[in-house]
């Protein structure tokens, strides 16, 4: 994707980075000879802004992922499962949930497109029985990607592991951070490390009225979430704004905060300038 | 008299009275003449019944069963649920049964008669503090010892447990301490197994006990390429299997595991044997291990060979310098995940949701097995359902308008949060052949946005006209 920039200096930057992959995954060697194939080696957002920004063109399969709520919304990461969910609705192949908490409700899912078929929930209780199930699922070649609700800190270890156990098999690992009632918020913060190839925050942003030409018609459109990725190995963050998924899971984008080539800003004024448009045509 | 039932016992008949005195008590009582022959063997049919919730049990003669549930207890979802189980069934078939599970049999067989309660979990270390205030006849020992003690004074476990060992053993005999020391694990004391009749067995004897987990490895790999051998001759495949490790000390600890679908693959079973090796205590050594399928279902010899190419790559992909995904074509083969799944967290732990025909949220999905086909049908699309739901939905105070307003805001858990828009009603009804109270029930959800976009799924109790649907009071019940 980077041989579409003109630039020379950025070309010879895609050529390491090649090789840096190439040194960190011996088993894709053969395939990244061709360069990144983006749609088959990679989960898409179906958002251009962002699958462009990740040097896999989307969320690369066969590796570990972390997303979590935003602020408050870090305990039920309610929007952060949708997000998921959604994700993988649009890809074949079956996918285990591991939980530590029964609190998953599979209409909600099936509502963003992921039908109660392909999923396999697990309910392990404690978070190294949810890390143990999450690594035996992501040791399955035959499931499309694992996803582990985990509260409390995740060491580099523990994440190792599972992003190695990703990588052996192809199968797309999520961890889904939580934090219950009482628990510091601090669990994912950027103090942690982790092997996770992305991190992601998902958080929500209000809503424009349904119809852009009548305000004060009352009813809910689709959500607005802000999708921060705050850490990435060898991307810079980015912000994004984005319409939240719908029936088929699809995400549509509002308006870019950052793109690969602008350093991401800070979330505030951003936030409330995605939805200054369509206000202004309200009138 | 040798036994009574509740209603005798109300009437103040206790077993051992003479005959003639219970029925100078209780003119016309009915007396069933008793028959031990028959009881043992029905006691033995029990026991055998009693197969299905762990690999080993055993008659205990006149009125128990021994059911040994070391490593078999989290395919029922645990101890408690596994006794609540069993007595259920038990209690269906007409059977008073008083239950317990503790470290020993001889803690097991103390406080199923004498403790306090139908259904006792002992958590493991607690059997002596368990058992030190039941009396000194809940150890199995002679009656005139027990005689003897209480006139002494020696009338509790504790009191006995705390008796100087040499002189409590040459006064009372050898039998008064071993029975002390069965209870408090201090002394094995194995117990006999029944075998299921006609089980697919395999068995292998060592010349030398073996100790190490590497060892015992190596041993299982044989017998399950033996049984699975004898099971594709028969066009069977194991549902459930238990290992028994014969001791040579005489106790007989076993693995029990179960299989989501019938399968002879001998390396998928050999790994979920070994996963559960750790929980094996080798003692002294290992002298004989055996290998009984517990029950088996017909499979088609077809679906064996593509079971048996994936549990085979699964197996490989546990040692790194075989690792890579095999090329394999086909719709991927999930049993061996999930057994893997199950074998780790219990067969309940792993699920598949089905869509239920219910409106009332906390009905619409049900558990099925991660393998059941389907049974088709779907939630109404278009409609919001939330990501998470909160069970039991979380009371909020919130005012709204009557009849069909959202709140303008609602407070949960101390934190208030304002409305900014919100959609709805949506009505949903009780079901009214469910049961009369929810006959005339209605909820109305409204989904809501708070002022920094988090959407919440709130209902009202009561469609706000009829007194009788509800109190009006709002309810959290998930999260989008």
């Amino acid at each position: 994707m980077f041989f579409m920039l003109s630039l020379p200096s950025l070309s010879r930057l895609a050529a390491l980075r090649a090789q840096v992959a190439r040194l960190e995954r011996p088993s894709a060697a053969s395939s990244s000879d061709a360069g990144p194939a983006p749609s088959a080696a990679a989960l898409r957002f179906g958002v251009p802004p962002i699958d462009r920004h990740l040097p896999a063109g989307g969320l690369a399969r066969g590796a570990l992922h972390e997303v979590a709520g935003a602020g408050t919304e870090l305990e039920h990461g309610a929007a952060a499962a949708l997000l998921i969910a959604g994700l993988l609705a649009r890809a074949p192949g079956p996918v285990l949930w591991v939980l530590e908490r029964a609190d998953l409700f599979a209409p909600g899912l099936a509502a963003v497109g992921l039908a109660p078929g392909r999923v396999i929930y697990a309910e392990a209780g404690r978070v190294e029985a949810v890390l143990a199930s999450l690594e035996e699922g992501l040791r399955h070649p035959g499931l499309l990607a694992g996803v582990a609700e985990v509260s409390g800190r995740l060491s580099l270890a523990a994440t190792r592991r599972l992003h190695l156990a990703a990588e052996a098999s192809g199968v797309t690992g999520f961890v889904l951070r939580r934090a219950w009632r009482g628990a510091a918020e601090a669990t994912a913060g950027p103090g942690e490390p982790s092997a996770a190839l992305t991190r992601w925050r998902v958080g929500a942003l209000p809503s424009p009225p349904p119809f852009a030409d009548a305000p004060d018609v009352p009813g809910l459109g689709r959500a607005r979430w802000q999708l921060d990725l705050w850490r990435a190995r060898g991307v810079a963050p980015a912000s994004f704004v984005v319409e939240a998924c719908d029936a088929k899971g699809r995400l549509r984008l509002v308006t870019v905060l950052a793109d690969g080539s602008v350093a991401a800003e800070p979330d505030g004024s951003a936030g409330s300038g995605a939805g200054e448009p369509s206000r202004r045509a309200a009138g | 008299m040798i036994a009574v039932d509740a209603a005798a016992s109300g009437l103040g008949l206790r077993p051992g009275m003479a005959l003639a005195e219970a029925q100078a008590l209780v003119p016309g009582l009915a007396v069933t003449p008793a028959d031990p022959v028959a009881e043992a063997a029905g006691l033995a049919r029990l026991a055998a019944w009693c197969l299905r919730y762990a690999p080993l049990a055993a008659p205990d003669p006149p009125d128990g069963v021994w059911i040994d549930v070391t490593g078999a207890a989290h395919l029922a979802g645990g101890e408690a649920a596994l006794l609540a189980d069993l007595r259920a069934r038990l209690g269906r078939a007409g059977l008073a049964t008083r239950a317990a599970v503790a470290e020993t049999p001889g803690a097991a067989w103390a406080l199923a008669r004498f403790g306090a309660g139908d259904a006792i979990v002992v958590p493991l270390g607690e059997a002596a503090a368990a058992l030190a205030p039941l009396p000194t006849a809940s150890l199995r020992l002679p009656p005139d010892a027990v005689a003897l003690l209480a006139r002494l004074g020696v009338e509790r476990i504790a009191d006995l447990a705390a008796l100087p060992r040499g002189p409590l053993a040459r006064r009372f005999g050898a039998a008064v301490t071993r029975r002390l020391d069965q209870a408090l694990g201090r002394a094995p004391e194995p117990i006999a197994p029944m075998r299921a009749p006609a089980a697919l067995a395999a068995r292998s004897d060592f010349a030398e006990p073996l100790l190490t987990a590497d060892a015992l490895a190596a041993a299982i790999t044989p017998l399950t390429a033996q049984v699975c051998a004898r099971l594709e001759a028969e066009g069977a495949g194991a549902r459930r299997l238990d290992l028994l490790f014969e001791r040579v000390d005489g106790a007989v600890p076993a693995i029990r595991i179960g299989t989501a679908r019938a399968s002879r693959a001998p390396a998928h079973l050999a790994r979920l044997l070994c996963a559960r090796l750790e929980t094996i205590d080798p003692g002294l050594g290992v002298a004989a291990l055996a290998l009984v399928v517990a029950a088996a279902e017909p499979l088609a010899p077809a679906q064996a060979a593509v079971a048996g190419l994936t549990e085979g790559a699964g197996v490989d992909a546990g040692r790194p310098d075989l690792a890579g995904p095999p090329d394999l074509a086909g719709p991927p083969d999930l049993a061996g995940l999930v057994d893997r799944l199950a074998n780790r967290l219990g067969t309940a732990q792993v699920w598949r949701a089905a869509p239920v025909e219910s409106w009332v949220p906390e009905r619409m999905a049900r558990r099925i097995a991660p393998l059941a086909r389907s049974v088709g049908g779907d939630w109404p699309a278009g409609l919001p359902r939330p990501a998470r739901l909160l069970c039991p939905p979380q009371p909020i105070e919130a005012l709204a308008l009557l009849p069909d307003h959202p709140p303008a805001a609602f407070t949960w858990r101390r934190r208030r949060f304002r409305v900014r828009r919100a959609d709805g009603p949506e009505r949903i009804w009780g079901e009214w052949w469910r049961d009369d109270a929810e006959a005339l029930a209605a909820r109305d959800y409204w989904q809501v946005e708070d002022e920094a976009g988090r959407r919440f799924w709130l209902y009202r109790r009561g469609d706000g006209v009829a007194a009788a649907s509800g109190d009006l009071r709002w309810f959290l019940h998930g999260m989008f």
